[in-house]
């Protein structure tokens, strides 16, 4: 089966699935009745710790090794560097990572290494994945998701984040607390991975994922479904598409001595930004590019993108990285 | 969670399809935008001890009674009363409420030496009971004890010698009652009071009446005059029997009046969809509804009949008081109203309604097109207070099949009324000058009424009588996927979908009308402003 008619196949179901109705699908609810606070436990309030257990973590191993790796693989061939600096630290670790896509996760998941891959939770947004049971039952086992808050500081969150990572468990969390609207990473919530790094004490790896965006593009994305469009961009929002992507992995990090949580989080922004740089350059120029543009990290060196309009911003983002792509050395 | 009240929801593009019952089946409808949808209130959390709050009211009777034990003596003649197969629908699940009652009656009695007891089934002019149906409303404990005795009995309003003439009203209607529950030292009567309209002095009045006596409210004046029958002030039908049942107190009679709520938790948890806000459907109950509805597309009538009849309803106690009949009501019927209650502002142009398997006289038989009529214009119009939920010159959509089947030894007269009455004329008074009275002496009838289990030849008047009050009051009255030669015999206007029906209903009401929709089940009252 060829790569096209996958993709036709899979736009043909995600209609067919867009287009059943109640009662085949759940009703909608009222815009005139107020929702009742939910009597079942799901958002902060989920139970996930069923799926930590021996048994989950040995079905989910054998799915992720098996499904969703080569899955992962054939929809989005990854170029990885930096998994050097995984190879002589000791977990639990925090991974911290830029975030344009729902498919982020399992990709980043996929690239880890066997010894993190298995062993490894991931901080999803609980008003998005954990609203519905079926929704917390899906990535409580399909990517070990535990519900965050990202609206604002919660302190039940960053406990069950921290006792986790006490517990050896690794984290992957997306401190810019949602999908980039545009593809250019937004700032770093301070109470997310510099806060746990902080509190736990154990390093956090810097990772930048680069191209996810094509893959699978935020529904709603500027451009994607704007008014006034030709209405043929409104064809890329949620659709599964095969695009190469990069994954570069950073050398962990630990707070320098008296550092705040504010500093600590803008240099590991940083340190995502420098990845995002090396992904055009190499990781020579991409540190030489920091330094002249600050040489104390911290936002001008962050990976935000011109201050213009949408179309300039998207221009100025780069397309999707060519697994192709041989280096050219100077003759 | 506490219970939540009844709710009426503006329907907008956001709201899921409307649920409706269509006989022995259902479907989904999309109502237009700015329609509305009245759902009845949560169910009322049931009495945890239902034994103890029965014993607890005969001891503590409300009104000018003594406690049940000081009423009872050694060789006095005491004789139960109890509400018949009508009540509740469906049948509940066991044990029933009259079981748990007249147990309690029977123990106090046995307690105080009583040994002239007899049970009878108040079933004024309907169908006896059968062996089964009695078992399943008293237990076995009850039956096996009076049954084979002859002491437990079904009223025969036809039978002379157990009939006692009482008097006239004030308004000259004659009152004539079951000889042996007039002549006792004591009558306990024993009430379900499913809906506002049950209970007071209609139990005696018109329960154990005969026909002599009941044709003095049961006809279509009396209910034009009730707007609406649910509603005891503003009732005719009440004020008669009321007028009766003061005469009868009068004459000596001594009733002790047990009345019962019940909530309105009426299927069981496999049909949990079908009292359920739609919107609020969970996967289980989209899968039941789904799997349900094609099967019964696939299902003969008569199977789907017989496997919604056997449903028991999971309705519970939730109140129960006793004593003198007037107080006991007034309290029965506010708790009736606190169960079914819903406050409704204004009127509504069209009246829509799905119109379930069942109703009060086809309980283990056929609804044939006569109680289609009567459920949909006589009982569902009239669940209300104020003001009817239509208004005067709107249409009443009703959806049911409206087989013109009936059952040969429930309903033989509604047969009849149907090919000789209904194709003559649809008007309650004139069919109550020209045909009631040869259907009401007919010897025939009255065999298999007191002989089979046949209800009385005069019985599908009183339904159509019932539809007397929305009759007058309505423009028109559409029935959507009904059998077309048996909805235009009942005078109305087939349609085969809800769009057509309401495309039909602009002509009598204009364009652009409004439209509200009676959610059921559970059954509901609508308090309109």
């Amino acid at each position: 089966m060829t790569g096209g008619s996958v993709s036709s196949s899979l736009s043909s179901l995600t209609n067919r699935v867009r287009a059943t109705r109640f009662p085949l699908a759940a009703p909608p609810w009222p815009a005139s009745v107020p929702r009742p606070d939910p009597e079942r436990r799901v958002g902060l309030e989920y139970d996930h710790e069923w799926s930590r257990r021996y048994p989950v973590r040995l079905a989910r191993a054998i799915v992720v090794d098996n499904v969703t790796r080569p899955a992962a693989r054939l929809l989005a061939p990854p170029t990885i560097r930096g998994l050097e600096h995984l190879q002589h630290i000791d977990g639990p670790v925090i991974f911290a990572a830029n975030h344009a896509s729902h498919i982020d996760t399992p990709l980043l998941l996929t690239t880890l290494p066997v010894e993190f891959r298995h062993r490894t939770v991931v901080a999803a947004a609980s008003d998005y994945f954990f609203d519905r049971t079926w929704k917390s039952v899906v990535w409580s086992f399909a990517l070990a998701a535990i519900p965050i808050d990202r609206s604002r500081v919660n302190r039940k969150s960053s406990d069950t984040a921290a006792e986790l990572i006490g517990d050896g468990w690794n984290l992957v969390i997306f401190p810019e607390g949602g999908r980039s609207p545009d593809g250019w990473t937004q700032p770093f919530h301070a109470a997310s991975a510099g806060y746990l790094g902080k509190r736990t004490g154990r390093p956090v790896v810097p990772v930048y994922l680069h191209g996810t965006r094509h893959v699978l593009p935020k529904t709603g994305e500027a451009g994607a479904k704007g008014p006034g469009g030709s209405g043929t961009e409104s064809r890329r929002g949620g659709r599964l598409r095969r695009s190469p992507i990069a994954v570069l992995f950073g050398a962990p990090m630990t707070p320098d001595e008296g550092e705040n949580t504010r500093r600590y989080s803008d240099r590991i922004e940083a340190a995502v930004a420098t990845l995002a740089r090396e992904v055009q350059s190499d990781w020579w120029q991409a540190r030489r590019s920091v330094s002249a543009a600050d040489p104390v990290p911290g936002a001008a060196t962050a990976h935000r993108g011109p201050e213009a309009s949408a179309w300039r911003r998207a221009w100025a983002l780069d397309g999707p990285p060519s697994r192709d792509r041989r280096r050219e050395w100077p003759d | 969670m506490s219970r939540r009240p009844g709710f009426v929801l503006e329907v907008d593009k956001s709201a899921p399809p409307t649920w409706f019952w269509n006989g022995e089946g259902f479907s989904l409808e999309t109502l237009p935008e700015g329609s509305r949808v009245i759902y009845a209130p949560e169910p009322i959390e049931p009495i945890k001890d239902p034994y103890r709050a029965i014993r607890d009211a005969l001891l503590h009777p409300v009104g000018d009674r003594d406690p049940l034990p000081a009423l009872l003596r050694p060789g006095m003649t005491l004789t139960i009363c109890f509400d018949d197969i009508s009540l509740p629908l469906p049948q509940m699940e066991a044990p029933d409420v009259r079981q748990m009652v007249i147990e309690t009656v029977l123990d106090m009695a046995a307690e105080a030496g009583v040994d002239d007891v007899v049970l009878i089934a108040a079933l004024a002019l309907h169908r006896r009971m059968t062996e089964e149906e009695l078992r399943h409303a008293l237990g076995d404990r009850v039956y096996d004890a009076f049954a084979p005795s002859g002491l437990l009995t079904q009223h025969d309003a036809e039978d002379p010698s157990n009939l006692l003439y009482i008097g006239e009203t004030d308004q000259g209607e004659e009152v004539e009652i079951n000889k042996r529950a007039a002549t006792s030292d004591l009558l306990v009567y024993v009430n379900i009071n499913l809906v506002s309209m049950d209970g007071g002095h209609k139990s005696v009045a018109t329960g154990l009446a005969s026909y002599r006596s009941l044709r003095h409210h049961h006809n279509p004046q009396t209910m034009r005059h009730s707007k609406s029958f649910m509603d005891q002030h503003r009732s005719e039908l009440h004020s008669s029997n009321w007028r009766m049942g003061r005469l009868i107190a009068e004459s000596g009679v001594k009733v002790f009046q047990i009345e019962t709520t019940l909530n309105n938790d009426t299927f069981p948890p496999n049909f949990a969809f079908l009292q359920k806000r739609e919107w609020e459907w969970s996967l289980r109950d989209r899968a039941t509804y789904t799997a349900t509805s094609k099967a019964l597309e696939k299902t003969p009538p008569r199977l789907a009949r017989q496997i919604f009849h056997s449903i028991r309803s999971p309705h519970a106690l939730t109140s129960v008081q006793a004593g003198e009949v007037e107080a006991v009501h007034e309290l029965t019927t506010a708790n009736v109203w606190a169960q079914q209650g819903v406050a409704v502002e204004g009127q509504t142009d069209i009246l829509t309604m799905g119109l379930p398997f069942i109703c009060p006289y086809n309980v283990n038989s056929i609804m044939n097109p006569i109680l289609v009529a009567c459920l949909g214009l006589g009982y569902f119009f009239n669940m209300y207070r104020g003001k009817p939920l239509v208004r005067e010159g709107g249409v009443v959509i009703m959806r049911h099949p409206t087989r013109p089947e009936f059952h040969p030894g429930h309903h033989p007269s509604y047969i009849d009324f149907y090919e000789q009455v209904l194709t003559q004329t649809v008007d309650p008074v004139r069919m109550s000058k020209e045909f009631e009275e040869s259907f009401a002496t007919d010897p025939w009838y009255i065999h298999l009424y007191r002989t089979g289990h046949a209800y009385h030849g005069v019985h599908p008047f009183y339904m159509w009588y019932w539809c007397a009050h929305a009759l007058q009051h309505v423009g028109r009255v559409i029935v959507v996927g009904g059998d077309t030669k048996a909805v235009r015999r009942l005078g109305f206007t087939p349609a085969s979908s809800l769009d057509d029906a309401l495309e039909m209903a602009t002509d009598v009401v204009g364009p652009s009308p409004t439209l509200t929709h009676l959610h059921n089940p559970p059954i509901l009252m609508s308090d309109v402003q």
